[in-house]
């Protein structure tokens, strides 16, 4: 999808890159079949980010996520909510296809998905904006801005960084009850940080198969073995899944 | 940062957080925040003084022997300057990637993930 995009944009003569960043403790054997898949249109550097350095470094918060750099190395617009392009017709198997029996909860899931609202139109269009006009863009921020609209971080959602870092290193040793303790720390202290939940539930795996990573909350009568306060269809529903974006401001 | 030792090199600091060591302190873009001398000297840094000075987060897992530094949280805000600290990750295939590799190009960062 960014791929056709950013091919397009580099045939049009403009000095542009697309670098995605694949926010996973589980690294890059799980990120390869989405990467393998996005370079059969367009090759661009497809990094992975285990402990997802990018919310430290940048304040990125939840998926997708998307930051303007310039020609320069300066921000231009810190964390927007970054929706698919409009004009790209996904082309996506079922997520269900080959599936004999989807889980009630997958099925809840979807439910509360499809109510999440972004601007995908709006977004595109103040990119290619940016990206043919640069600086003179309404939409690049000026640095004052840059800071003054990035994630708010205060001594305890900074303590939650340290303890979401030191789970995804513990996860990787094998050590998954002490990741479990600093997953727990860092959602408790940096609870605006959807994609440190959404990581934590992702590891925590309530069926096999092709939905394991997606379920994230425990399946029916299995409640009081999930090790987290919160999970994927409980959080969403209490914030209303209307509300799972900030909407897109210029 | 992750750490076995409360003494890293002050280079790796730099790297992995963005901050650098001068005379002045800790400096980003236009920020500096006053160290003692005995950090500013260094080549390696006392993790326990200097997070106690930038106040950062330190957090111990005994067990495993291991520190995680956490970034500051100056300004209440994630960013104290506009420019990109230019960060190491590696790529897809192992190899590490600058952010500063492509300077001279627009870039757009896209984070995303497989679940």
């Amino acid at each position: 999808m960014w791929q056709a995009f950013r091919d397009e944009i580099i045939a049009q003569g403009h000095d542009f890159e697309l670098v995605t960043v694949g926010l996973d403790a589980a690294g890059a054997e799980a990120c390869r079949p989405y990467v393998d898949a996005a370079f059969e249109v367009g090759r661009h550097p497809a990094l992975v980010d285990t402990s997802h350095l990018v919310s430290e470094l940048f304040g990125v918060v939840n998926i997708p996520n998307s930051v303007w750099i310039d020609e320069a190395g300066m921000i231009v617009r810190p964390i927007d909510v970054a929706p698919a392009p409009p004009s790209v017709e996904v082309k996506r198997e079922s997520p269900f296809a080959g599936l004999t029996e989807v889980p009630d909860r997958m099925m809840e899931i979807m439910g509360e998905a499809g109510k999440i609202r972004s601007d995908p139109a709006s977004y595109d269009a103040a990119l290619r904006d940016w990206i043919a006009n640069g600086a003179d863009s309404e939409f690049a921020l000026s640095a004052a801005d840059v800071v003054a609209r990035s994630q708010p971080r205060d001594a305890d959602y900074a303590t939650g960084q340290a303890h979401f870092e030191l789970a995804t290193h513990l996860e990787a040793l094998g050590d998954h009850p002490a990741a479990i303790t600093h997953f727990r720390e860092a959602h408790r202290l940096a609870p605006d940080n959807f994609a440190y939940r959404r990581q934590a539930w992702s590891l925590e795996p309530s069926v096999e198969g092709p939905l394991k990573r997606f379920v994230q909350g425990p399946l029916q009568g299995s409640d009081n073995e999930w090790p987290y306060e919160g999970d994927w269809l409980t959080d969403v529903r209490e914030m209303g899944a209307e509300n799972y974006y900030p909407m897109w401001q210029a | 940062m992750i750490t076995k030792s409360l003494t890293v090199p002050r280079t790796s600091f730099e790297d992995r957080t963005g901050w650098a060591i001068k005379p002045e302190g800790a400096c980003k873009g236009d920020v500096c925040i006053p160290l003692s001398d005995d950090l500013t000297g260094a080549d390696e840094l006392d993790l326990t003084k200097l997070a106690e000075q930038m106040n950062l987060p330190l957090v111990h897992d005994e067990v495993h022997g291991l520190w995680a530094l956490g970034p500051d949280s100056v300004g209440g805000r994630t960013l104290v300057s506009a420019e990109a600290p230019d960060f190491t990750l590696p790529d897809i295939d192992g190899n590490p990637f600058r952010l500063s590799s492509l300077r001279g190009k627009k870039v757009l960062l896209y984070a995303w993930s497989p679940y």
